[in-house]
């Protein structure tokens, strides 16, 4: 490849590479070295260093006085304690006393520490040789040479069959590996596709815990449901809720746009999933007029008087809706599952 | 210590204790011959050589704060009462993981204050290792030999957002239990494996019981014990290679001038470490971070209105949010594009950087080593496509923020996306062409210092009454400074015929390569520094004013 590249288009290096070169009357761009080293208050005035001993020396028993500050503060203030400090607001005293005093204790340390080492340490540059990190020739000839030994001595070169099962041994032993990973989950299966949801299932409303009869969902507000005998002492209820949560309003049927989904709600009760079909946060903004739902995690907005489809945002396709109908008590029931995967989608959703 | 050395006035007898134990763990460890080479080896000073300390000294922060955390925090997920006493929560069933965090902040004396200094560590620290990662950038100090060090530190930075992302996701709040999901939702848009993937992460569907306690193991043991070998391997490696320093007088390729490490770098540094943690040690104090408990513990039907990760997973926040939703259904399958596409593309605008060095060296040529930095505005197009980089990052920024600055700034959401959405094709662009444009202006006026010397803001009358500015010219290190640069030339795609006449072959990476290379170094890309010829006729024709 670089064959057909001239590389000799790189400038050569410039001439002060061998070092600092004194300025000569011909180059007034040549590297005049280094400029004299000017003194500093410290080195020629012993009162000016003794003051910055005695800076350094204050800084680090301010952090000796901080840090039991900070034994004090530990000891002495209760942990519930909550006082008001300007413009911080109601805060944890036991925390802001412990963290400035630590704080203080620290910096202290490192302040004293860098004022130390800027007016008393010496401030003289010195100047270290750089070497080339590549090796010289004669040194890689040696290496390759011994290496050359080395493969030699092995016979790895001559005896084929050693090299080549080995390698094959090689590349088959990480395989074990994998195969202990296998048990870190179940196989998905068909376990995206289905929820607790199912025929007769009772619509639970979230905040009474009560069975929902048509008349508790209001035009213009936003219900919360979940099915009946999802219980929070279940081992897996957070599984099933991440699946199955619901989302309930009602709208004048008339102004229900899409034919299917006014067919599947109940005299315009809709049960949509409340699962953003995006990467599937809760939806929990609704705003009555529109009757548009919002995802707070960004922003995906679906239409529930038409079918729930995105009418902006990231999200890939309409909120699935529940088919639902009342029951002979007169409470909403579940006509069925979700007849496709709630939430994110995925590669076997089709 | 043989007795023939101690010909000076010291009294025979014992050695101090500090040099018996020096002389003990010489004779085992060999410290002697470590110290030679390194006790005054030189670190050349500037402030931006302490970005990366910083790095350094939060990641340590985090580790000796995240190893007194584990002594308290429960990663489990089974469900417990909470009865702790923080008011509000008491009665309420949660994970043992949130539960734990709430004693942590509530019960345990100094213990918030630790959660709140770990946290605030973390971001400093992600912060830190990209602004240093931009300082070795602008600076070419990613070139031979340091490129592998670059590929370390590039990958430092890339645990370092992981690790932090896996460390919001442990205490099982509402917003960490967002977090997840979205993780979730991510990868399940993987083609063909995405399922398997969640479900083998997750240890079945989501939440499950299990990604708390794995996600803990991550966090604290695989991914810091994958960082500290780097970051040792990091630290060899810039003492191997030695720091390189800016260009001055009496300073070359071929040396490094600055402090020795002890005393004066030692107490810098080590003071400096002490500063770093002061400050954020105040910072906990008195900014809160992540307070969980006014979250609640993570229902997946639940969300907090103002679900924000922290600022370094914004920038893939704004990948996501300003995708449009495309999803791509054929024979039973889905390709989830509106969330692989983001996926996808937060590696890659990261791993640009990564892969920068050898971009580079390939498409210049240059194969040699660099020992003094470059000035920013001497390399135009790198400096160009730095921050036509840092652009891109900060529209992202931008975009995951998009409901903030709805609000705030009383604009609509479909606007901003809008703006964001355009402004990721284009913003680079006129940022990278400004940039090379700003870099040219300064080597102008560069030229102009170094041909004409320096303005003083003196105003002078001449005796025909023009007005002139009195130009100071520049002492010669300036001159040296400012001169002493290389001006690369482009590579050339040799002669079509070669000197026998016979045609010779140019493959089209070859023809690439030549035109990206007259792309960094070719016509319109730097000002022809001044000659000592030019500046000598006008020395001379002028003479001094
Ligand atoms: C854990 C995170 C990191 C730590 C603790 C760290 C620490 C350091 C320190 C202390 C230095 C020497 C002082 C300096 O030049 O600033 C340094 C140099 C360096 N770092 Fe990092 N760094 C980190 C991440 C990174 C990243 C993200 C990159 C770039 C992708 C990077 C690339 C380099 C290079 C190439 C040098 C040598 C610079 C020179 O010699 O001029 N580092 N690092
Ligand atoms: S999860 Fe609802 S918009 Fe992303």
């Amino acid at each position: 490849m670089s064959q057909d590249m001239s590389e000799e288009n790189l400038p050569d290096r410039p001439a002060h590479e061998g070092g600092s070169q004194v300025a000569t009357a011909e180059n007034p761009f040549a590297d005049p070295g280094f400029p004299a080293h000017q003194p500093r208050r410290q080195d020629i005035d012993e009162k000016a260093a003794r003051s910055s001993e005695r800076t350094v020396a204050f800084l680090f028993t301010v952090s000796m006085l901080a840090t039991l500050g900070f034994i004090a503060s530990f000891v002495v203030i209760p942990i519930d304690k909550i006082v008001y400090i300007w413009p911080l607001g109601h805060i944890s005293a036991l925390n802001f006393a412990l963290g400035m005093t630590l704080g203080v204790s620290l910096f202290a340390i490192g302040a004293g520490a860098v004022h130390w080492a800027r007016t008393l340490m010496s401030d003289v540059e010195v100047a270290d040789d750089r070497h080339a990190i590549a090796a010289s020739p004669e040194v890689r000839a040696k290496v390759m040479a011994e290496f050359a030994t080395g493969t030699g001595e092995s016979q790895i070169g001559r005896r084929k069959l050693i090299r080549n099962t080995m390698l094959g041994a090689l590349t088959l032993v990480p395989l074990s590996g994998v195969f202990l990973l296998r048990d870190l989950g179940p196989l998905p299966e068909d376990k995206l596709r289905h929820t607790l949801w199912s025929k007769g299932r009772l619509l639970i409303n979230q905040n009474t815990n009560k069975p929902l009869r048509p008349e508790d969902v209001a035009v213009g507000s936003l219900t919360f449901a979940v099915p009946e005998g999802l219980e929070e002492e279940q081992h897996d209820y957070q599984e099933q809720l991440a699946k199955a949560a619901l989302m309930i309003v009602r709208i004048q049927p008339n102004d229900i746009k899409d034919k299917k989904s006014r067919d599947w709600a109940h005299q315009g009760i809709l049960a949509f999933s409340k699962i953003c079909t995006h990467v599937g946060c809760p939806i929990s903004l609704y705003e009555q007029q529109t009757h548009h739902v919002l995802c707070p995690c960004h922003q995906s907005t679906f239409d529930l008087s038409d079918g729930a489809r995105v009418i902006f945002g990231p999200a890939g396709h309409a909120l699935p809706q529940l088919h639902i109908s009342v029951n002979g008590e007169g409470y909403l029931e579940a006509l069925g599952d979700f007849e496709e995967p709630v939430g994110p989608a995925f590669w076997e959703r089709g | 210590m043989s007795t023939n050395t101690s010909a000076s006035a010291k009294p025979r007898g014992k050695a101090p204790a500090g040099e018996r134990v020096a002389d003990w763990a010489d004779g085992r460890l060999g410290i002697y011959s470590l110290g030679k080479a390194n006790l005054r080896k030189i670190f050349p000073d500037h402030w931006s050589f302490m970005l990366g300390e910083i790095a350094l000294y939060s990641f340590i922060i985090i580790i000796l704060t995240g190893v007194y955390l584990t002594l308290f925090f429960h990663p489990a997920m089974n469900e417990v009462v909470y009865d702790g006493s923080y008011a509000p929560l008491q009665g309420i069933k949660m994970s043992e993981a949130y539960a734990s965090t709430l004693h942590i902040s509530f019960d345990v004396r100094g213990g918030l204050l630790v959660r709140q200094i770990h946290h605030w560590a973390a971001i400093v620290f992600v912060a830190a290792m990209l602004v240093h990662m931009m300082r070795v950038f602008f600076t070419g100090a990613f070139r031979k030999p340091r490129e592998i060090n670059w590929v370390f530190g590039f990958l430092l930075l890339f645990l370092g957002m992981f690790d932090g992302f896996m460390g919001y996701s442990l205490p099982d709040d509402l917003l960490s239990g967002t977090g997840i999901r979205f993780m979730e939702g991510a990868v399940l848009s993987v083609p063909i494996v995405g399922t398997y993937l969640s479900f083998f992460l997750f240890g079945g569907e989501f939440p499950g019981a299990e990604v708390v306690p794995r996600f803990f193991t991550i966090h604290v043991l695989l991914i810091p014990g994958i960082m500290a070998g780097l970051l040792v391997a990091h630290l060899i490696l810039i003492v191997y290679h030695k720091h390189t320093q800016w260009a001055g007088p009496g300073k070359s390729e071929k040396n490094v001038v600055g402090m020795p490490f002890f005393p004066v770098y030692t107490a810098k540094a080590g003071g400096f470490f002490f500063v770093v943690f002061g400050v954020i040690a105040a910072m906990s104090a008195l900014v809160s971070v992540n307070p969980v408990w006014a979250y609640g513990p993570y229902r997946p039907d639940q969300v907090s209105t103002d679900a924000q990760p922290d600022w370094y997973m914004g920038f893939s926040e704004g990948l996501i949010r300003i995708m449009p939703g495309w999803e791509i259904n054929f024979a039973g399958h889905t390709l989830v594009l509106g969330v692989f596409i983001p996926l996808v593309i937060f590696p890659l605008v990261l791993g640009f950087m990564g892969v920068y060095p050898f971009l580079e060296s390939w498409v210049t040529g240059d194969k040699r080593e660099h020992h003094l930095l470059d000035r920013p505005r001497n390399r135009p197009v790198r400096t160009g496509i730095g921050a036509a980089w840092i652009s891109l990052y900060l529209i992202l920024l931008v975009g995951g923020g998009n409901d903030l600055f709805a609000t705030r700034f009383h604009l609509s959401i479909n606007a901003i996306t809008w703006v964001v959405r355009i402004s990721f094709f284009v913003l680079p662009v006129l940022v990278f062409f400004i940039t090379k444009r700003i870099c040219l202006g300064l080597q102008r006026r560069d030229r102009d210092k170094v041909l004409h010397g320096r303005e003083t803001g003196i105003i002078k009358r001449l005796p025909h009454g023009e007005f002139i500015e009195i130009h100071e010219p520049l002492e010669q290190g300036a001159l040296f400074k400012l001169t002493q640069h290389e001006q690369p030339k482009p590579l050339e795609v040799g002669p079509e015929v070669d000197e026998n006449g016979v045609e010779k072959k140019v493959g089209p990476t070859a023809k690439l390569r030549a035109k990206l290379s007259r792309g960094y170094y070719g016509e319109g890309t730097q000002i022809d520094k001044p000659t000592v010829e030019e500046y000598e006729e006008i020395t001379s024709g002028h003479g001094h004013h």
